[in-house]
């Protein structure tokens, strides 16, 4: 055993990315024990900076929570890349570093002097990871990107909502939840070839390609068939019930699936209706798929009498897939995430003491966890320059005056 | 940089081997290290997985060979059968298990120690082994031994509550997202446990709960609750601004079908707007009211919502006038964003990802086709990462794997009549 020890104890990571998909990774190698140093600049604060929601409705660059939740475990720097002593301050963060992280826009870091060729030139051996929008080549590539729209450009926008509606587009930067996993991958991976070869490398995953590894079977069937799905609500094909049901009270909403003979007879024991089963409407899966609104009826007259946490315990002891549709308050409270330990409190010198999630994946041996609150703007300036890269004070404060480090 | 598919046959992972027991709900976890070069071995029960009857299928044949979903995320693995429910099942799976590296499994929680093979069984074994769990709610709590399936896991998450139209329920994502959010997650927490064992000589277990990889997904609706106790609830094609109760549009109509194009923030009204307006007064579109904001100053965040509208409205216009194509390539040439809102025919066509090569025509003997697989996302300066084999038939390797053993082609035979292969 190797007892309170985190799995990447001594890693360095230089992260000059920013909003999510960068940031969330970079937050995962610190959470499990590297040394991450996010850099920011404050006349380019990480946009996530100014995004709502805010500790108590006031505004400031350092209360946002969304720019919280992607950025614990880091220190924070800033630092002016417009500056040339900026940009030469930076490779000595990456001669520091094993691996650098960036999200700018494709040719930024080139253009910066701060690409892969300048990099290697101050760490031979340097690791550098690029999570551009659409890839560094092709039509799209010097194009800039939103993570909020590629949801829509990878085609889960028009696959979601009701047939006989528009399609509604699932909400939020969806995709950045996608990419950081193939470069947390790629890069452990790389860091083992660097082990065994001596040799960095580059690295690049394209957030659209990713996003685009989620739908594969169905681009697989257009290629095949030349077949386009249409939008089917919440149903799945062969599965019935398989919907949403309103539940007591004001938008409460409960999950519920059958998919055995076995899970449909449990949901009629459970709605306290056994003889439902053998109903001629419902005693087969193809009767019930064909008389559907029907049986989503029966079921809906049964749950709006209780809350979906009802709904959801009876089911589940019954042996059948069941949950509640979860707002933001049933996201705070829930029983099972916080018997998990799944949000680490922490105390933030502005927000004060507030919640962190830990990362989707627990190592028995050497967990991770967030163990610092997200930085403040520059909140680290002083450690990370004068005992981590070893500024003199002459140098640290000639460089501060100089604005090097706005 | 520019980088194409890197050709040198030198991989990451090609010296470790993976011995993969998962069923839908991790199998994209396996795909993802073997595109980085593991041998990854296919563990399926006799007769197949469960996956394979997963649609779409190849020429609508769900015989169990034909599932464009298994296709598409078995790729670059082996396939062997075995029951592990037979004591020479178990004694096959011990001396495999005593080679590989990586171990994964989606079996309900304590199903592998019941045979025998929980992490403490299989570390004295072999010390090294990580091995992977993934299951609807992680190895313990009090949920560890309820259900789940993709709709109830998205409902959970909080993301479904935020999607769909605020007059109809809450709605998931057209095709099932958990399980393949979950299997990310462990192919990311398996390879930190990977690092870490490269170290140390010592392996773990890594528990991955698709309850807790699909929390998350929705951006910020426990914060909003958290921070200012906040419900955030769904509105659809739009945005709704909490401070002004403005409706800002997301999804627009437009001559063929519809294009993503959002009115928000501060600095990227700057960005998008002032090109966009420019565009459409070229055009005659644009409005004198419209030509004269600033949008250097204007901010979507404190608009009243009459003004948003008046914005709105001769926007909508000239997205209806033009073809997706139109606005998206007319929206690149001004480094503005206005996305089609594609289906899977935009996606196979898509001119970004022909020229960057990324699709694979994989050749499927059996079927005599040759069918079109997405490459790897992942490129890198060194190494290849690619798919390079076509996912395989049930058993297809047992042969070639269980002969390492030193089983003949007559043992194997015997098992394949007492059912263990």
């Amino acid at each position: 055993m190797e007892k309170g020890k985190r799995a990447l104890e001594g890693l360095r990571v230089a992260d000059f990315s920013w909003i999510i998909a960068g940031p969330l990774l970079a937050k995962m190698l610190g959470d499990h024990g590297a040394q991450v140093v996010h850099v920011e600049s404050s006349t380019r604060a990480d946009n996530l900076r100014s995004t709502l929601p805010m500790k108590d409705n006031v505004s400031g660059i350092n209360r946002s929570a969304a720019f919280a939740r992607y950025n614990s475990s880091k220190y924070g720097i800033s630092l002016n890349l417009a500056h040339p002593k900026g940009v030469e301050t930076a490779r000595r963060i990456a001669a520091w570093a094993d691996i650098v992280l960036e999200n700018f826009s494709s040719g930024t870091v080139e253009r910066l002097g701060l690409g892969y060729e300048e990099l290697r030139k101050v760490k031979p051996d340097i690791i550098m990871v690029s999570l551009p929008m659409f890839g560094h080549s092709g039509p799209l590539a010097m194009h800039p990107g939103l993570g909020s729209q590629l949801a829509d450009l990878v085609g889960f926008g028009n696959l979601t909502g009701w047939p006989d509606r528009p399609p509604v587009s699932p909400p939020g930067a969806y995709t950045d939840f996608i990419t950081p996993y193939y470069a947390m991958a790629a890069l452990m991976a790389a860091l083992d070839y660097r082990q065994r070869t001596g040799k960095g490398q580059y690295i690049e995953v394209s957030q659209y390609e990713a996003g685009v590894q989620f739908v594969a079977p169905l681009v697989m069937d257009w290629f095949v068939h030349g077949r386009e799905p249409t939008r089917t609500g919440n149903r799945c094909p062969g599965v019935a019930p398989h919907s949403v049901y309103r539940c007591r009270g004001h938008e409460r909403w409960c999950a519920i699936a059958a998919f055995t003979e076995e899970e449909w007879r449990s949901l009629c024991e459970a709605m306290g209706v056994p003889d439902l089963a053998c109903d001629p409407r419902f005693v087969t899966v193809i009767a019930r798929l064909h008389n559907r609104e029907e049986l989503d009826d029966v079921i809906e007259k049964w749950t709006a009498e209780h809350s979906p946490e009802e709904v959801m315990t009876m089911l589940q002891k019954a042996g059948v897939a069941a949950g509640t549709a979860c707002n933001g308050r049933d996201q705070n409270e829930d029983p099972h995430l916080n018997a998990r330990g799944f949000y680490k409190e922490l105390e933030h010198s502005e927000i004060g003491r507030h919640r962190y999630l830990m990362p989707p994946f627990r190592l028995s041996k050497t967990p991770g966890e967030p163990s610092m609150p997200a930085p403040c703007l520059g909140q680290h300036n002083e450690h990370v320059y004068r005992e981590i890269l070893g500024l003199s004070d002459e140098e640290f404060v000639s460089l501060l005056n100089e604005g090097v480090f706005d | 940089m520019d980088s194409p598919a890197n050709q040198n046959p030198e991989t990451m992972l090609g010296p470790y081997r993976v011995l993969d027991l998962t069923d839908e709900k991790g199998l994209i976890c396996g795909k993802t290290l073997g595109d980085l070069g593991a041998d990854v071995i296919q563990i399926e029960p006799p007769g197949g997985s469960s996956a394979r009857d997963l649609g779409p299928f190849y020429r609508d044949m769900p015989s169990g060979e034909e599932s464009l979903y298994w296709f598409a995320y078995n790729a670059n693995k082996r396939s062997i059968t075995l029951n592990l429910e037979s004591s020479d099942g178990l004694d096959m799976f011990r001396k495999l298990a005593a080679k590989a590296d990586f171990v994964i499994e989606s079996f309900p929680p304590g199903y592998l120690e019941s045979l025998g093979l929980g992490y403490s069984a299989l570390s004295r074994i072999n010390p090294r082994v990580i091995l992977t769990s993934i299951t609807p709610f992680g190895q313990t709590g009090p949920y560890r031994d309820y259900k789940t399936c993709d709709l109830v896991s998205m409902a959970l998450s909080g993301y479904m509550f935020l999607t769909g139209d605020p007059d109809r329920p809450p709605v998931r994502i057209g095709f099932p997202q958990a399980y393949l959010h979950a299997g990310m997650a462990a192919a990311a927490g398996t390879m930190v446990a990977h690092y870490r064992r490269q170290l140390t000589g010592e392996g773990q277990q890594v528990d991955v709960s698709i309850q807790e990889a699909c929390a998350w997904i929705p951006t910020d609706s426990a914060i909003y609750w958290e921070m200012n106790q906040v419900l955030e609830e769904r509105h659809g094609g739009v945005r709704v601004r909490p401070t002004t109760g403005a409706h800002m549009k997301r999804i627009w109509e437009c001559r063929d079908g519809h294009v993503s194009f959002d009115m928000y923030g501060a600095r990227l009204a700057r960005n998008f707007m002032t090109p966009l307006v420019a565009w459409m007064a070229k055009e005659g579109a644009a409005p004198d009211f419209l030509k004269e904001i600033d949008w250097n100053t204007f901010d979507y965040f404190a608009a009243p919502p009459e003004l948003v509208e008046k914005v709105a409205e001769p926007i909508g216009r000239f997205f209806a006038n033009r073809t997706r194509e139109e606005l998206l390539w007319g929206g690149v040439a001004r480094r503005c964003c206005i996305y089609p809102v594609v289906t899977p025919k935009d996606v196979a066509e898509s001119r970004q990802l022909q020229e960057r090569g990324f699709w694979v025509d994989v050749e499927h003997d059996w079927l005599a086709s040759r069918i079109k697989y997405p490459g790897s996302c992942i490129r890198a300066s060194e190494t290849a990462s690619a798919v390079v084999r076509r996912s395989p038939r049930v058993g297809e390797h047992n042969v070639e794997v269980y002969g390492e053993l030193g089983l003949s082609k007559k043992e194997l035979l015997t098992l394949r009549q007492r059912g263990v292969i």
